[in-house]
């Protein structure tokens, strides 16, 4: 098959996918080696990107999906009749932490909001947005959590190393950074047994 | 003094103090104390004028302030200052206040990236796809998922067996085996098909020790379609029909 034959392909592929897709699915469908659909890929990417297209293919979990332009988000959104939906503070800071900081244990994620993260984490959990990754081993053995691939797919990101750079509060002044260990274990903080 | 708060905004008492020191634009490196501890404790009792339920947390950071305050209060004892570094009680405050402010702002962000289904869309929504699901990728069954089946597995099996069978008891080695053998057949089993005529607890859990065995020896893999579809047992194929599993392999007998 001629290569730009191909190319429409992988773009008929990409229409029909139900998710990202990864250069190697489509290599594999198509018979030929990862780094030439990679490429494919890429050149896709680019002529949507250049043109003016409605959709652009975004790189999300190391697949590419194509997706509607944010700049049109109120028009598609009347079009599904689709209502925005909004994340809580509190979900969203418990996600924040979760995220830059896994695999974290509910009761760190309790002590860096200084409030009961319990019902927010459930929930986070129900939505699959985080995952349970584990069990820490320090007396009571808590559940560790981590972020999942839901996740990744609903903020659009290709791996966490796309994660928005976490501002540095530049931290304490050297005069006051005496010797302080800030390990939310270090600081009497009990870990609770996870279990629930 | 009067103070104007916006009671349901606060998401617990680092956001609190957060506020406070916002508000009078305190220096947080550099917090003076029994201002700010007067300030949270009036706030808390206005909370609790509106018979708002103040929570522990509230109560806990209020008791932290007044520590510090105390601490800050009384004259530091020559001995132990000569022995540690002269720390400044409210380090640790103030870290977990920037530390706070750190994720605050994360979230922001987070918040502010394009969220599929809110700004940026697929072709069709997820949930519209139920029909093909065969077509979704196979991806690797997590220990958590394993675990909630068998769960499900436990419960549906709950305490149905009444009628008295002749005890015949099911080795872990016999099912090995005898899913070896179905799987020579159909290469592919789904999680729930090998429990079809399984009656007891006992088999539930015997026939899931055999899975995990086939699992860990290379037999079979346990694959599953997308977060919370059903589990597949695929049978892996260069071993073909291999050898029956001996006990002495296993710690089971």
């Amino acid at each position: 098959m001629v290569t730009a034959d191909l190319k429409a392909v992988v773009e008929g592929l990409l229409l029909v996918a139900d998710g990202p897709v990864r250069p190697d699915r489509i290599a594999l469908a198509l018979e030929i080696d990862v780094p030439q659909a990679l490429a494919m890929l890429q050149e896709l990417q680019a002529e949507y990107d250049s043109g003016e297209r409605g959709f652009v293919l975004h790189l999300v979990d190391g697949g590419f999906q194509l997706r509607t332009r944010p700049e049109h988000a109120e028009w598609v959104r009347r079009f599904c009749k689709s209502r925005p939906f909004r994340f809580s503070r509190a979900a969203l800071e418990t996600l924040a932490i979760v995220a830059y900081r896994q695999p974290v244990t509910r009761a760190e994620i309790d002590y860096l909001r200084g409030v009961d993260s319990g019902g927010v984490v459930r929930t986070l959990l129900d939505k699959r947005l985080i995952r349970i990754l584990g069990k820490k081993d320090i007396p009571g053995k808590p559940l560790i959590y981590g972020t999942s691939r839901e996740f990744l797919e609903l903020f659009g990101l290709h791996g966490l190393a796309d994660l928005p750079t976490l501002k540095e509060f530049n931290d304490l002044p050297p005069d006051m950074l005496a010797a302080i260990d800030v390990s939310p274990e270090a600081q009497g903080n009990p870990e609770e047994s996870a279990q629930s | 003094m009067p103070y104007q708060i916006d009671l349901d905004s606060f998401k617990g008492p680092l956001d609190l103090l957060l506020h406070l020191i916002k508000k009078n634009e305190m220096d947080i490196y550099d917090i003076p104390i029994a201002e700010i501890t007067a300030q949270y404790l009036a706030t808390l009792e206005v909370m609790k004028h509106l018979n708002l339920d103040v929570a522990g947390e509230f109560l806990v950071m209020a008791a932290t302030l007044l520590h510090i305050k105390s601490r800050m209060l009384l004259p530091r004892d020559a001995e132990e200052t000569a022995e540690e570094v002269e720390l400044d009680p409210r380090v640790e405050l103030v870290q977990r206040l920037l530390e706070y402010q750190k994720y605050i702002a994360a979230a922001l962000s987070l918040d502010a990236l394009p969220l599929l289904g809110r700004d940026v869309f697929v072709r069709s929504s997820p949930e519209v796809t139920e029909g093909e699901v065969e077509e979704a990728e196979w991806e690797p069954v997590g220990l958590f998922e394993l675990v909630a089946a068998f769960r499900d597995l436990v419960q549906d099996n709950a305490e149905e067996s009444f009628h008295e069978v002749d005890r015949e008891r099911l080795s872990v080695t016999d099912r090995i085996n005898q899913i070896l053998a179905a799987l020579a057949v159909r290469s592919s089993l789904a999680f729930t098909d090998l429990m079809v005529g399984v009656v007891c607890r006992s088999e539930v859990v015997v026939t899931f020790l055999a899975m995990l065995e086939l699992v860990k020896m290379r037999l079979a893999r346990l694959l599953q379609n997308g977060a919370g579809g059903p589990i597949w047992l695929y049978a892996v194929d260069d071993t073909g029909d291999g050898c029956p599993v001996q006990d002495e392999a296993l710690g089971y007998s």
